[in-house]
C-alpha cells in the first residue's frame, strides 16, 4: 500500500502551498478591514466603541487560535444543523484573528503619532475625519508598515493549524503524503523548508523597512 | 625604567591615519597631561594604553612588559590600570558601594566584606563617603564622576588613565572633580589625563603633551609649553583655549 | 434555530476541564523554564561567542521563528523516530515548546542586550571583568528588566500555543476539550468553556507576571523600569 516518495507526491505538496496562500490572503484581506475598523474604534472619542473593540481584541488575543477555529467551525455546524465544509470556518475564524491583531497594531501605529499632528490638523481646521483620512493614517501607514509584514508571517504559519480540521493546506498535504508513504523524516522537513521559503523573505523585508522607518523619522542607530 | 613606555604606537582606521609614530615615556609618580584638539588622537591614545584599542604597530609597555592583546592576561594586566570615561558608565542597577566593590571582589577575588571596607575608603578619598547606598541616577554629574574614580582607585591601580572626565559635566560641578585630581596627584599616583582642564594642567601636571594630527607635537613642563610654545599649532591652541570668545 | 444550549453536562464534567487546564499550566511553565534557560545561554553566544556559534544561534532562531509549530511538532515526534529517537507525546509536547520558546526568546534577549550602553560594557572590560563576568553582573539584569514585558507576552504565546500539541495527542486542555465533545455532542458548549478558561488562564498569567517584576525589579530600584505603572 505504500508508495515512495516521488515527484507526483512533490507535486501534491507544492500545489497545497496554493492553499495556504489563498488562505493566508484571504485573511489578510478581510482582517485589514476589520483591522481598520477596530484600530479607529480603539483610538475614537467614545468610550463604548473603545470597550467593545478592546474587548474584542483581548478575547481574540487571549485565547488559542486552536479554539477559535473549533468554536467557528464546530460551532457553526451546530447552530445551523448543517456539516460545515472547512472553507468558510477557516476563512471567518482566521479573518477574525486578524483583525484584532491588524487592529492592535495599527492602533499602536496611530497613538504613536506625536500629538502635535493630531492638534496641528484641528488647528487647520480639519473635521475629525478629515483629520484621520488626510493627516494621521498616511502617517501612521508607514508606521505599520514593518509589524504588519511581521504579522503576515505570523498568519502564514498560523494557517498550518487548519489541517487538524481537515483543511488541505500545505501542512494537511504533508500528513496525507506520509500517511501513504510512511517517510515523515522526509516529507515533514520539506514541509519546513516550504513554509520557511514563504515566510523568510517576508521576516527580512520587515527588518529592512524597520531600517528605512528609523531612518525616516529621524532614528538613529546606536553606534 | 619607566611604568608605562610608548614606542611607535600607530593606529589606523580604514584609510584614515589615528596615532602616526607616538612615543611617550612615563615615569611613576608622574602626572601626564594630554591636550589637543578633537581628532588629535589623544582619546585612541588613552584607550590603547589599557588595550580597550589594539595597536597596529609600535608597542605598549606596562611595567617593562609588552601588554597582552586579550584574554586572561590582558584583564590581569588591568587589575593595575585604572581608567575613568568622559560619558557617564557607572551600573545603574548597582548602588554606588556595589559598583565599587565589583572589581575587587569579581576580578581581585577579595572577601565582600573586605571589599566594602575597601568601598568606604574609597569614598572617603573623593569626599563622598555619606553615597555609600545611593544608586547612580540619584547623583549630580560631578558626584557620579568622582564615584567613578573611586570605582577605578578601589582595584589599588598603579596608573590611572582619565578620558576628559569633566568635559560632560555643568561648570559648577567640574570644580569638586578638579579637588579630586590634585589630591591624587600629590598622593604621588602615577597619572595620564586627556583634559580641556587647563588650569589643572598648568598647575599640577608634570608633563604636557600636545597631540596634533595623531602626532606628539610637542612635550615638556607645563610652564614651559604655555609660556613659550615651540609650534605656531601649539600657539594657536593656547590662545584658542585660553581667550576662546577673541 | 433548533439548538439548545446544555451546559449542565459541561458543567458535570468540570474536574477533567479543571485537570487540563492544570496540565496545560504545568506544561506551560515547564516549557518556559527549559525555553528560557536555553534562551540566556544562545544569547550570552551570540553576543560574546566565536562567529561560527554566532551565525549557527542565528540559524537557528531564524528556523523557528520562520516555521510553524505544529510542523516542528510533527519532526520532533514523527521524523525522529526514523532516526531513533522516540518519546512519548507529552515529551515530544514539551521540547517541542521549549524549543519553539527559545527561539523567540533568544532574539528578544538580544534585543535587550543590546540596549545596554556600551560605556558599560568597556567600564567592565577595564575592571578586568571577562565576557562572562559582564554578562552576568552589568547586562542580565538591564536586559530583562528592558525586555519584560515583550518576554512576559510571549510566555502567554506558549501557553496559548499549547493548544497545539493536542495534534500530536500530547495530554492538555484541548486534547481533554475534544475529547469531551466528541463523546457528548456538545460542542459549542465546551469549546466555549474551554475557551474561556484559556482567556483565566491567560489574564491570570499577565497579573502573575506584573507581581513579579514589580519584586524583581522595581524594588530597590530609584527609577522605573519597562513595565512600571
Amino acid at each position: 500500500m505504500s508508495r515512495d516518495f516521488d515527484w507526483s507526491a512533490f507535486l501534491f505538496i507544492l500545489g497545497a502551498v496554493r492553499w495556504t496562500i489563498v488562505l493566508s490572503l484571504i485573511a489578510f484581506a478581510g482582517g485589514a478591514i476589520g483591522g481598520l475598523v477596530l484600530a479607529i474604534a480603539r483610538t475614537s472619542r467614545f468610550v463604548v466603541l473603545r470597550g467593545l473593540a478592546a474587548v474584542y481584541i483581548g478575547v481574540i488575543q487571549g485565547t488559542p487560535v486552536l479554539m477559535q477555529l473549533f468554536i467557528v467551525f464546530y460551532g457553526l455546524a451546530v447552530l445551523t444543523g448543517l456539516r460545515i465544509d472547512p472553507w468558510p470556518a477557516v476563512t471567518i475564524a482566521f479573518t477574525m484573528y486578524a483583525a484584532a491583531f491588524l487592529g492592535e497594531i495599527w492602533r499602536g501605529a496611530i497613538q504613536a503619532i506625536p500629538r502635535q499632528q493630531w492638534e496641528a490638523a484641528a488647528a487647520l481646521p480639519l473635521s475629525p475625519v478629515a483629520q484621520m483620512r488626510n493627516v494621521i493614517l498616511p502617517q501612521a501607514f508607514r508606521i505599520a508598515i514593518p509589524p504588519t509584514v511581521g504579522f503576515l508571517v505570523q498568519l502564514i504559519k498560523g494557517t498550518s493549524i487548519a489541517s487538524i480540521i481537515g483543511f488541505v493546506e500545505l501542512t494537511r498535504a504533508g500528513q496525507l503524503i506520509v500517511n501513504v508513504t510512511f517517510q515523515p523524516m522526509i516529507v515533514y522537513p520539506i514541509i519546513a523548508a516550504l513554509y520557511f521559503a514563504l515566510c523568510w523573505p517576508l521576516s527580512l523585508a520587515a527588518l529592512r523597512l524597520e531600517g528605512r522607518i528609523d531612518a525616516a523619522l529621524g532614528i538613529g542607530k546606536r553606534p | 625604567m619607566p611604568l608605562l613606555a610608548l614606542a611607535n604606537v600607530r593606529k589606523r582606521y580604514g584609510d584614515n591615519v589615528v596615532l602616526d609614530d607616538v612615543s611617550l615615556d612615563v615615569e611613576t609618580g608622574e602626572v601626564v597631561a594630554v591636550i589637543g584638539r578633537s581628532g588629535s588622537g589623544k582619546t585612541t591614545l588613552l584607550r590603547c594604553i589599557n588595550g580597550l584599542e589594539r595597536i597596529d604597530g609600535g608597542s605598549v609597555q606596562f611595567d617593562g612588559k609588552a601588554l597582552p592583546g586579550d584574554g586572561a592576561a590582558l584583564r590581569e594586566v588591568r587589575r593595575h590600570i585604572g581608567i575613568v570615561f568622559q560619558s557617564l558608565n557607572l551600573f545603574p542597577h548597582h548602588s554606588v558601594e556595589r559598583n565599587i566593590t565589583l572589581g575587587p571582589t569579581v576580578t581581585n577575588k577579595v572577601p565582600l566584606a573586605e571589599a566594602q571596607a575597601i568601598a568606604l575608603e574609597a569614598l572617603r578619598q573623593v569626599d563622598l563617603e555619606d553615597k555609600l547606598h545611593a544608586f547612580p541616577t540619584q547623583l549630580s554629574g560631578g558626584q557620579q564622576q568622582r564615584v567613578a574614580i573611586a570605582r577605578a582607585l578601589a582595584m589599588r591601580p598603579r596608573l590611572m588613565l582619565f578620558d576628559e572626565i569633566t568635559s560632560a559635566l555643568d561648570p559648577e560641578l567640574v570644580g569638586e572633580v578638579v579637588k579630586v585630581l590634585e589630591r591624587l596627584a600629590t598622593s604621588n599616583m602615577t597619572m595620564v589625563l586627556v583634559t580641556h582642564e587647563m588650569g589643572f594642567a598648568r598647575r599640577t601636571a608634570d608633563t604636557l603633551v600636545f597631540m596634533h594630527k595623531g602626532k606628539v607635537w610637542e612635550k615638556g613642563p607645563p610652564k614651559e609649553l604655555f609660556a613659550a610654545p615651540k609650534t605656531k599649532e601649539l600657539e594657536s591652541f593656547i590662545r584658542a583655549v585660553l581667550e576662546p570668545n577673541d | 434555530m433548533k439548538y439548545v444550549f446544555q451546559f449542565g453536562i459541561v458543567r458535570d464534567h468540570l474536574p477533567e476541564l479543571i485537570h487540563g487546564a492544570w496540565l496545560t499550566l504545568q506544561l506551560s511553565f515547564s516549557a518556559f523554564g527549559l525555553g528560557f534557560a536555553l534562551a540566556v545561554v544562545l544569547a550570552f553566544l551570540r553576543d560574546a561567542g566565536p562567529t561560527p556559534v554566532r551565525r549557527a544561534v542565528g540559524a537557528y532562531v531564524e528556523l523557528v521563528r520562520n516555521t510553524p509549530f505544529l510542523v516542528q511538532l510533527f519532526i520532533i515526534y514523527f521524523s525522529l523516530p526514523e532516526l531513533g529517537i522516540r518519546m512519548e507525546a507529552t515529551t515530544a509536547a514539551l521540547i517541542g515548546m521549549s524549543l519553539n520558546f527559545a527561539g523567540y526568546a533568544t532574539e528578544i534577549l538580544r534585543s535587550g542586550i543590546d540596549a545596554v550602553p556600551n560605556p558599560q560594557i568597556e567600564a567592565g572590560h577595564s575592571l578586568g571583568f571577562s565576557r562572562l563576568e559582564i554578562f552576568r553582573h552589568i547586562i542580565v539584569f538591564q536586559a530583562l528588566r528592558t525586555v519584560y514585558p515583550a518576554l512576559a507576552s510571549q510566555f502567554v504565546l506558549l501557553m496559548l500555543g499549547s493548544s497545539i500539541v493536542s495534534a500530536i495527542s500530547a495530554e492538555e486542555l484541548t486534547g481533554i476539550t475534544n475529547t469531551l465533545q466528541s463523546t457528548t455532542f456538545r460542542a459549542f458548549e465546551f469549546y466555549f468553556v474551554a475557551t474561556g478558561m484559556y482567556l483565566a488562564m491567560a489574564l491570570g498569567a499577565r497579573a502573575l507576571l506584573h507581581a513579579v517584576y514589580w519584586s524583581a525589579f522595581e524594588r530597590g530600584q530609584p527609577t522605573r523600569g519597562a513595565w512600571a505603572r
